[in-house]
C-alpha cells in the first residue's frame, strides 16, 4: 500500500497555493490555526469545525491502573483528554474514498 | 469555538488579511486533511496530533430490538491521537 503521511509542510503548501500569501506566512498562519484551536481546548472550550468535525475535553477522574510488567498496582492521577468527534460528512468522505480505491477508482 | 469563531478569532489577529482569506485558510486545511484521510494517508502534526483511519472489519451484528442479525459492512473510521505537547497543555497545574 502506497500510505503517505501528511504533515505541516504539504498543509501550508495547500494554504500557499490556494490563497497567495507567501509560504512563510502561510507555515505562519497553519500554526496560528493550531495554536487557536489548542488554546481553545486547554481553556476547556470545545471545537467545532463544521463539516469536519469537534474535539472536546473530557475530564477524567482518579482511577486504579496496573503496570503490567509487573501487575504492581499504581493510582492513575485525575486528568484531561482530547477527544475527536469526525462530523458525518468526515466519516461518509473517507468511506466513499474507500470504496473508490477498492473498486480501482482514482 | 466553532468555525466562524476561530475565523473571527484569526482575523483579529492578522488585520492585515481580509477575512476571507482567513476563511479560505481555515477551509484549505480542513479539506486538506480530509482529502488526505479519503485517500488513506495519514495526516501528522507534531504538538498537536495525528489523524489517521482505522479500518473496521465486516461483522455480524444483531438489532438489539428483534435480535434479529444483520451483516455489518466493513468500514473506514477517522481517528484522532492527541500530540504529546496538547496533551501536556491540556493538564497544566495538574489538571482539573
Amino acid at each position: 500500500m502506497t500510505e503517505k503521511t501528511i504533515t505541516r509542510a504539504q498543509l501550508s503548501e495547500a494554504v500557499y497555493q490556494e490563497v497567495g500569501l507567501s509560504r512563510n506566512e502561510s507555515a505562519d498562519l497553519l500554526e496560528a490555526v493550531l495554536d487557536e484551536i489548542a488554546g481553545a481546548l486547554a481553556t476547556g472550550d470545545a471545537v467545532k469545525i463544521s463539516s469536519f468535525g469537534s474535539f472536546s475535553v473530557r475530564s477524567k477522574g482518579q482511577r486504579i491502573g496496573r503496570n503490567p510488567k509487573t501487575g504492581e498496582e499504581v493510582p492513575i492521577t485525575p486528568r484531561r483528554v482530547l477527544v475527536f468527534r469526525p462530523s458525518q460528512l468526515l466519516k461518509k468522505k473517507i468511506n466513499d474514498g474507500m470504496t473508490a480505491k477498492r473498486s480501482g477508482g482514482k | 469555538m466553532t468555525k466562524s469563531e476561530l475565523i473571527a478569532r484569526l482575523a483579529e489577529a492578522n488585520p492585515h488579511l481580509y477575512q476571507r482569506d482567513v476563511e479560505r485558510i481555515v477551509t484549505t486545511i480542513f479539506d486538506e486533511i480530509a482529502s488526505a484521510l479519503a485517500r488513506g494517508d495519514r495526516v501528522e502534526l507534531r504538538g498537536f496530533g495525528a489523524f489517521s483511519v482505522k479500518k473496521r472489519d465486516p461483522r455480524t451484528g444483531r438489532n438489539p430490538r428483534t435480535g434479529e442479525t444483520v451483516s455489518v459492512e466493513g468500514k473506514a473510521v477517522p481517528f484522532f491521537k492527541t500530540g504529546k505537547q496538547l496533551r501536556e497543555k491540556l493538564n497544566v497545574g495538574g489538571g482539573s
